[in-house]
């Protein structure tokens, strides 16, 4: 998986979906995963608590994509539980 | 900030070689589908290797097929800042994804190919995808 940049990760470069510990899920490009967190680009936030489950909100972003909200995010390892490819849910 | 225009160059003649016109100005996308009649394709090219790599190849291989849209044409992404904001103007409702590859019928959009869709897939894979949307959307007009 990923490109180039061994140091980075195997997911650089890659669009994945970042499920938290609590009601937020990111989804953007993983320009860098380590032992201690995650570095999102072109990031978009969801907030399940706001009326849309997870579920439905990255099975939409699936189909379509993502309309980014941030430039960047960063999290921590104990942050968030999962990181998979959002290609993987495409149905 | 653009690529070095020399690194670029070879990921266009990729899709340019094979018959695939390049958009370089909002001029040109108008141009390109000013006549909404019909099938087009567009490629938004990009630099990117997880995707774009297997997008370029993936759409080669997809227009040896029988059925398939009467025009495509290309924006660079990143590269071709203005001709790109014009053609993502046509698919507005879909996010800016770079690569992506679009689909017109009449002017509207029946097929969308994502980023996230092309990355780690192989151009078989790919190709298998669009010949499917070309023999559902493409078909009658080929054979016009």
């Amino acid at each position: 998986m990923g490109t180039f940049h061994d140091d980075k990760g195997e997911l650089h470069g890659i669009t994945v979906v970042v499920d938290t510990t609590g009601s937020r899920v990111f989804i953007g490009r993983c320009d860098t995963m380590t032992d201690a967190g995650i570095v999102l680009l072109d990031a978009d936030e969801h907030d399940s608590t706001t009326g849309t489950s997870k579920e439905d909100y990255v099975k939409k972003a699936a189909r379509v994509g993502i309309w980014k909200k941030h430039d960047r995010v960063a999290l921590t390892r104990d942050e968030f539980t999962t990181v998979k490819p959002l290609g993987e849910f495409t149905a | 900030m653009p690529y070095d225009p020399l690194l670029v160059q070879p990921m266009r003649e990729e899709l340019t070689q094979i018959g695939v016109q390049e958009l370089l100005t909002a001029q040109d996308v108008d141009s390109f589908l000013g006549d909404k009649a019909g099938t087009a394709m567009i490629v938004v090219n990009s630099v990117c290797g997880c995707a774009a790599g297997q997008a370029r190849p993936g759409v080669a291989l997809a227009l040896q097929h029988d059925h398939k849209p009467e025009k495509v044409g290309t924006v660079f992404a990143g590269q071709d800042l203005e001709a790109t904001s014009k053609a993502r103007s046509l698919f507005a409702d879909y996010p800016p994804s770079s690569p992506s590859i679009v689909l017109f019928k009449d002017g509207k959009v029946v097929h969308f190919v994502p980023r996230h869709q092309i990355e780690n897939r192989d151009a078989g894979s790919l190709a298998a995808e669009l010949t499917a949307a070309f023999d559902k959307h493409c078909a009658s007009a080929t054979s016009r």
